[in-house]
C-alpha cells in the first residue's frame, strides 16, 4: 500500500481499535495484497472554487431562458420535477454537477448485482406520507391498500427475512439487540425504552397531531417535543436511569446510523424520531422496510426517468440573483470551461445549506434566516466486491441484510443480493463507516487524510474480524468518501427558532433541502421537493392537490 | 457451556497434577524433560483426530474427552517445572521465573489468537491439531541437541523416536481429508459407498441390507427400500387430475426419482427439471445405483435439466406448464424457506397453463404440523384451491404433500393400474387426516417473515 503518512498498525488504531490493528500487523507479517479498486468520489474541486468567490459570468449569447430551473440533482431535485411534471408543468431544467444523480442515494452497479453508495432503505410508509405513497404507487412497489386506507407494500419489496444479526465477540446472532447474555437488569432497561417510546408513539398535541411525524412537517412543533432538542439522546437516557451498556450500544446504534454521531452528540429529539417516526398504523408496530438492492438509487432511477431530457449534468450552479421579476441562475459547464445563464421565473434551490447561502445573492446580501449554522458529518462507504459468500462457522447466524458489528466504529455492512433472492455465489457488500468526531472539521479532516487503499484495509481489516476469509473473496474495493454527507442533528439544531422560516421562498427563489429538515431522509427530501414544486405550480395559476401534507 | 468449562477446569487441576508429580523426578532431568515434551507431541497431535474418530462410534463421548483433556494437562504441568530446573544453575531464580512464565504465558496468548483466527479457519480442526503436535516433536527433537551434554546415554534411541513421531504426524497432517471421511462413517448407519462435496452440499450414498440410501448434508433424502411410496403419491395425484399433462415442471428433485414416475406416462412431451446442484444431477445420471433405480430419466430425450436456484429462473422463463411437481429439501435454511413463500407461490401461478396441477411436498404433518400448516395455508394465501394429503413412508415416517389448482378440483375415482403403492383405496386415503395431524393455526410464509423456518426449526428440534 502507499500508506504515506500512514503505517498499516497506525492507520487501523486510528480507525479500528489497538487490539484489531495488533492482530492484523503481528511484527515481520508483509501486509497482504489489496485488491484492486478506485475512488469515487462527489467533484471537489469546483464547489471549493466557488468557495473560494468563483463567479464566472456568461456571454451575452449565453442564455436560455426557461419558466423553472431546479438546481441540485439530488433527491429533493429530483422529487421536485417529479412534482412539477405530475402538477403538468413540464417545461422546467434541472442542473446537477455530478454526471450521476440522487446525491447521497444514488447506486453503482457490477456484472452481479446493483448496490447502493448512500441511503439504502425506506420504511414502509404510513397513508400520512401522501408524497410517498403517491411515488410508490407509481413505481408499482405497492399492491393495493389494506382495511385502514393504509399501502401495502409488495412482499418483493419488502426487506427480506432474516433482516439483521450483530457480531458480538467471535459470533453472529440474530437482530440488533444482543440478547445473548444480557442480564435481567439489560432486559428490563430495554422494556422501560420501549414503553417510553410507545408512549410518546401514542402521544397527540391539541391539533390531533403525532409527536414524530413522517415528513416531520405532518408532526407536531408544540413546546413539549420540541424541548427534547435541547437534550443529547445521552442525557435523555440518562434522565431516565438507562444505563446498561446493550442498550446505550442499540440507541447509540441508531444514531450513528441514522445520524452519523454518538449518544452525545445527537439531539434526543432526533434519536426519538428514529424509534417513534416509523411506528403505527393499527397494529403499533414498526413498519417494515422497504429496499432494493441498490437501496434507495432504485427510487432515484424512477425520478431520475420522469425528469429525463430535462436533466443537465455537468453544470455546477455559480450564482442566483434577482433582476426584476426575472430569476439569474448562471451555471459553469465544466467540460465546456464556460459559462451559461437561464432566466427564468422561478427558481427551486435543491441544494445543501451551506451551498444555498453562497450561491443565493438575496442571501448572501443577508436576506431571511441564516442557513449555514447547520453542521455536516462525513462518511465514508465502501464497496466490496465477492467472488463468493464467506464461510459461516456453525452456531452463527446465517447471513442478513443488514451485518453489524458490535465492537466496530463501523456499521457494517449491507448485502446486495439479500434482495435478489440469491442466496449463494458472487455479492457486493456495502460497508459503512461514519466519522464521528465531536467536531464535524475534525471528521471531515480525518475522511479525506486516508484515500482508497487506506480506507479498503480499513473496510477489510475490520470484516476479516467477523469473515476471517473475507480478504481472499474479494476482487474489489471501491471507496466513496462523503465530505459532506449529511446534517448532523446535534442538539439544538433541529428546531431553531428560524426553522419554519428557511423554508419559506425568498421572492421567487424556493427551496428544498432535507437540511430544511435537518434531519436526513427520504421521506424529508421528497417532502421538500414536492413543496417547493407546489408553490410553484401554485404561483403559475394551476390548481393543485397537495400532496406535501 | 457445561463442557466448556468443563474442559478448562479439568485442564487446570491436571497442570497442577503434573507440578506436583515433578517433584517425583530426581534425576536425567533433560531426558525426561524431552520424553514429556515427545508424549505431549503424541497427545496433543492425535487428540483432535482420535475424538473426530470417536465421537460418532464411542459411546462414552464425554469421558474420552475429559480423560485426553487430563493426559494432556498433567504431561504439560510436568514441563514447566522440569524446564525450570534444568535452567537452575545457569540463571538466577528470579530470572527463571522471570523468563519461562513470560515466554509460557505470551506463548499462551500467541496461540489462543492464531488457534480460532489463523489456524482453525485455514487449516481445519484436525491439521491444528497435528501441526501442535508436530511443533512440541520438533522441539523434543531440538532440545536433543540443546541439552546434549546433560543427557548420559540413548540419545540416538531418543532421536529416533522423535523422528518416528514427527514422519507420523507429518502423514497424519497429509491424509486429514481421509480422516475426515472416516469419521463421516460412523454417522450413518450403513457403509458410504459414494461421498462428495458440491459447492452447494455434501452428498453421501450408503448401502445397506434392504437397499440404499441418499443423504444430502446429513439429512435422508430416500431410500431406494419404500422411495417409491413417496414418489407415487407425490406425481400421480396431479398427473391424473389434469386430463392431459404434456409439459411437465419439476422443481428440485435431482434424484430423477420424481421424473420416473412422470416419464411413465406416455402423453407427457416434455419435462423441465430445475435443481440447484448440477453435481446432484449429474450424479444421478451417472452413478449406476442411482440412474439404475430412476429408470435412467436424465437419459430420456423428452428431459431438459437446468442447474439454477428455482427463485430466480422462475422470474426469467415464459413457459407455461400444465403439471408441477415441487419437491424441495424441506424448509431448514431461509434459503430454502424463501421457496415455500407467497412470493414464490405467486410467481409459480404465472407459470401455470389453464388448468394446470400443482403438487408439493410439504414436510410431515405429524412430526411437523405448524410447518405442514403453514405450507398448506401458504399455498391457499398465494391463491391456490389445495387438496392436502398424506401417507406413511417408512424411512421418513408419516409424509405431507398438498394437491394445487388455481380453480376447484376433484381427485379422480380410479387409479390406473401398474403401480406398486396407489391404487383406488390407497388414493383416497391419503386425503383423510387423523386426528393429531388436522389444521391449527399458522402465519402465512412470506419472504419477510419467513415463519415456515422458523416453525420448523422449532418443531424438528424436538425430535433430534
Amino acid at each position: 500500500m502507499g500508506l504515506s503518512p500512514w503505517t498499516r498498525r497506525d492507520l487501523l488504531a486510528t480507525f479500528l481499535a489497538a487490539p484489531v490493528a495488533a492482530a492484523s500487523c503481528r511484527s515481520g507479517a508483509e501486509p497482504p495484497p489489496l485488491p484492486p479498486g478506485e475512488l469515487i468520489g462527489p467533484s471537489v474541486e469546483v464547489g471549493h472554487r466557488l468557495r473560494d468567490g468563483f463567479r464566472p459570468e456568461p456571454p451575452a449569447d449565453g442564455w436560455v431562458d426557461m419558466p423553472v430551473v431546479i438546481v441540485g440533482g439530488g433527491v429533493a431535485g429530483l422529487s421536485a420535477a417529479w412534482r412539477l411534471e405530475r402538477g403538468g408543468l413540464d417545461r422546467f431544467a434541472l442542473l446537477e454537477l455530478e454526471p450521476d444523480l440522487g446525491g447521497t442515494s444514488r447506486a453503482g452497479h457490477s456484472d452481479v448485482v446493483a448496490y447502493p453508495w448512500g441511503a439504502h432503505y425506506i420504511p414502509a410508509p404510513l397513508k400520512e406520507d401522501r408524497a410517498l405513497v403517491a411515488l410508490l404507487d407509481e413505481m408499482g412497489v405497492l399492491e393495493g391498500r389494506d382495511a385502514h386506507g393504509g399501502p401495502v407494500v409488495a412482499e418483493q419489496f419488502l426487506c427480506r427475512d432474516p433482516e439483521e444479526r450483530v457480531f458480538h465477540r467471535g459470533r453472529w446472532y440474530e437482530g440488533l439487540y444482543l440478547t445473548a447474555g444480557a442480564s435481567g437488569d439489560d432486559l428490563a432497561q430495554f422494556e422501560t425504552f420501549r414503553a417510553a417510546t410507545r408512549e410518546w408513539v401514542a402521544w397527540r398535541d391539541g391539533r390531533g397531531r403525532r409527536a414524530f411525524g413522517l415528513p416531520i412537517a405532518s408532526g407536531s412543533d408544540d413546546a413539549e417535543v420540541t424541548a427534547l432538542d435541547r437534550l443529547s439522546m445521552a442525557d435523555w437516557l440518562g434522565a431516565r436511569g438507562l444505563t446498561s451498556e446493550r442498550l446505550r450500544w442499540y440507541v447509540e446504534y441508531a444514531c450513528r446510523d441514522d445520524y452519523g454521531g454518538r449518544l452525545e452528540q445527537r439531539s434526543a429529539w432526533a434519536g426519538l424520531f428514529y424509534f417513534c417516526s416509523r411506528v403505527g398504523g393499527f397494529d403499533d408496530e414498526a413498519q417494515p422496510l422497504v429496499t432494493w438492492p441498490e437501496g434507495n438509487g432504485r427510487l432515484v432511477a424512477h425520478l431520475a426517468g420522469v425528469a429525463g431530457e430535462r436533466v443537465r449534468s455537468g453544470l455546477a450552479v455559480t450564482d442566483v440573483r434577482v433582476v426584476g421579476t426575472t430569476i439569474e441562475v448562471v451555471a459553469y459547464d465544466v467540460a465546456a470551461d464556460a459559462a451559461v445563464g437561464f432566466r427564468c421565473d422561478r427558481a427551486i434551490l435543491a441544494t445543501p445549506s451551506f451551498l444555498t447561502e453562497r450561491l443565493v445573492a438575496p442571501l448572501r446580501d443577508g436576506v431571511g434566516p441564516r442557513r449555514d449554522g447547520v453542521p455536516y458529518g462525513a462518511w465514508m462507504v465502501a464497496n466490496l466486491h465477492l467472488r463468493d459468500r464467506p464461510r459461516l462457522r456453525p452456531g452463527n447466524f446465517p447471513m442478513c441484510w443488514d451485518n453489524v458489528l458490535v465492537e466496530s466504529p463501523s456499521l457494517g455492512y449491507v448485502v446486495a443480493t439479500h434482495q435478489t433472492e440469491q442466496d449463494r455465489g458472487p455479492t457486493v457488500l456495502t460497508y459503512y463507516y461514519p466519522l464521528t468526531d465531536e467536531n464535524a472539521r475534525d471528521g471531515q479532516q480525518r475522511l479525506l487524510s486516508a484515500g482508497r487503499d487506506e480506507w479498503a484495509e480499513v473496510a477489510l481489516a475490520d470484516l476479516s474480524v467477523a469473515h476471517p476469509d473475507l480478504r481472499e473473496l474479494t476482487t474489489r474495493v471501491d471507496i466513496m468518501r462523503w465530505g459532506h454527507a449529511m446534517a448532523r442533528p446535534e442538539p439544538g439544531t433541529v428546531w431553531p427558532p428560524d426553522r419554519q422560516r428557511a423554508a419559506e421562498p425568498v421572492g421567487r427563489v424556493h427551496f428544498a433541502h432535507t437540511d430544511l429538515s435537518r434531519v436526513a431522509l427520504f421521506e424529508e427530501a421528497l417532502y421538500h421537493g414536492v413543496r417547493a414544486a407546489e408553490e410553484v405550480l401554485a404561483a403559475s395559476g394551476r390548481r393543485v392537490e397537495s400532496l406535501a401534507l | 457451556m457445561t463442557q466448556f468449562s468443563l474442559v478448562i477446569g479439568i485442564y487446570l487441576s491436571a497442570l497442577g497434577v503434573g507440578a506436583w508429580l515433578s517433584k517425583f523426578v530426581t534425576s536425567n532431568i533433560a531426558r525426561i524433560f524431552i520424553e514429556v515434551e515427545l508424549v505431549v507431541a503424541l497427545l496433543g497431535g492425535t487428540a483432535a483426530p482420535v475424538l473426530f474418530l470417536a465421537f460418532a462410534r464411542v459411546g462414552a463421548f464425554s469421558l474420552l474427552l475429559y480423560s485426553l483433556v487430563f493426559a494432556i494437562g498433567v504431561f504439560v504441568g510436568l514441563e514447566i517445572p522440569l524446564l525450570m530446573r534444568l535452567l537452575e544453575n545457569r540463571l538466577s531464580f528470579k530470572d527463571i521465573v522471570a523468563r519461562v512464565l513470560a515466554f509460557d504465558y505470551i506463548g499462551s496468548l500467541a496461540a489462543s489468537i492464531l488457534f480460532p483466527i489463523i489456524l482453525v479457519p485455514r487449516l481445519g480442526l484436525i491439521r491444528t491439531s497435528l501441526l501442535f503436535g508436530l511443533l512440541n516433536a520438533v522441539v523434543g527433537l531440538w532440545s536433543t541437541w540443546l541439552l546434549n551434554p546433560l543427557i548420559k546415554r540413548g540419545l540416538t534411541g531418543l532421536r529416533i523416536r522423535a523422528i518416528v513421531l514427527i514422519v507420523l504426524l507429518c502423514v497424519g497432517f497429509w491424509k486429514a481429508n481421509a480422516l475426515t471421511s472416516l469419521s463421516e462413517e460412523g454417522l450413518y448407519a450403513d457403509d458410504v459407498v459414494y461421498a462428495t462435496s458440491t459447492p452447494y452440499q455434501r452428498i453421501v450414498v450408503t448401502k445397506g441390507k434392504s437397499g440404499f440410501q441418499l443423504f444430502l448434508n446429513g439429512n435422508l433424502q430416500f431410500a431406494s427400500a419404500d422411495e417409491y411410496r413417496y414418489h407415487e403419491a407425490l406425481v400421480h395425484p396431479a398427473m391424473l387430475v389434469h386430463a392431459n399433462p404434456r409439459r411437465v415442471l419439476v422443481l428440485g428433485g435431482g434424484d430423477g426419482l420424481a421424473m420416473r414416475e412422470i416419464l411413465r406416462r406416455p402423453d407427457v412431451e416434455a419435462v423441465t427439471l430445475v435443481d440447484l446442484d448440477p453435481g446432484m444431477t449429474e450424479l444421478s445420471t451417472r452413478f449406476p445405483p442411482l440412474a439404475d433405480l430412476n429408470a435412467h430419466s436424465f437419459a430420456d430425450p423428452r428431459v431438459t435439466v437446468v442447474n439454477r436456484d428455482a427463485m430466480t429462473w422462475i422470474q426469467e422463463v415464459t413457459d407455461r406448464f400444465d403439471v408441477v411437481i415441487v419437491d424441495f429439501p424441506d424448509p431448514n435454511s431461509f434459503a430454502l424457506g424463501k421457496l415455500y413463500t407467497t412470493r414464490f407461490y405467486g410467481l409459480l401461478r404465472a407459470r401455470l397453463a389453464p388448468g394446470a396441477m400443482v403438487a408439493v411436498q410439504c414436510t410431515s404433518p405429524l412430526f411437523a404440523r405448524t410447518s405442514y400448516w403453514c405450507i398448506i395455508r401458504t399455498l391457499e394465501a398465494a391463491g391456490f384451491v389445495v387438496r392436502p394429503y398424506q401417507t406413511a413412508v417408512p424411512s421418513f415416517g408419516v409424509w405431507g404433500f398438498a394437491l394445487a389448482s388455481l380453480g376447484p378440483f376433484e381427485v379422480p375415482p380410479a387409479v390406473p393400474p401398474g403401480l406398486r403403492f396407489l391404487n383406488d383405496d390407497a388414493l383416497h386415503a391419503m386425503f383423510r387426516f387423523s386426528e393429531d395431524m388436522g389444521p391449527v393455526e399458522v402465519e402465512i410464509n412470506r419472504l419477510d417473515n419467513q415463519a415456515l423456518v422458523r416453525y420448523y426449526e422449532q418443531e424438528w428440534k424436538r425430535w433430534d
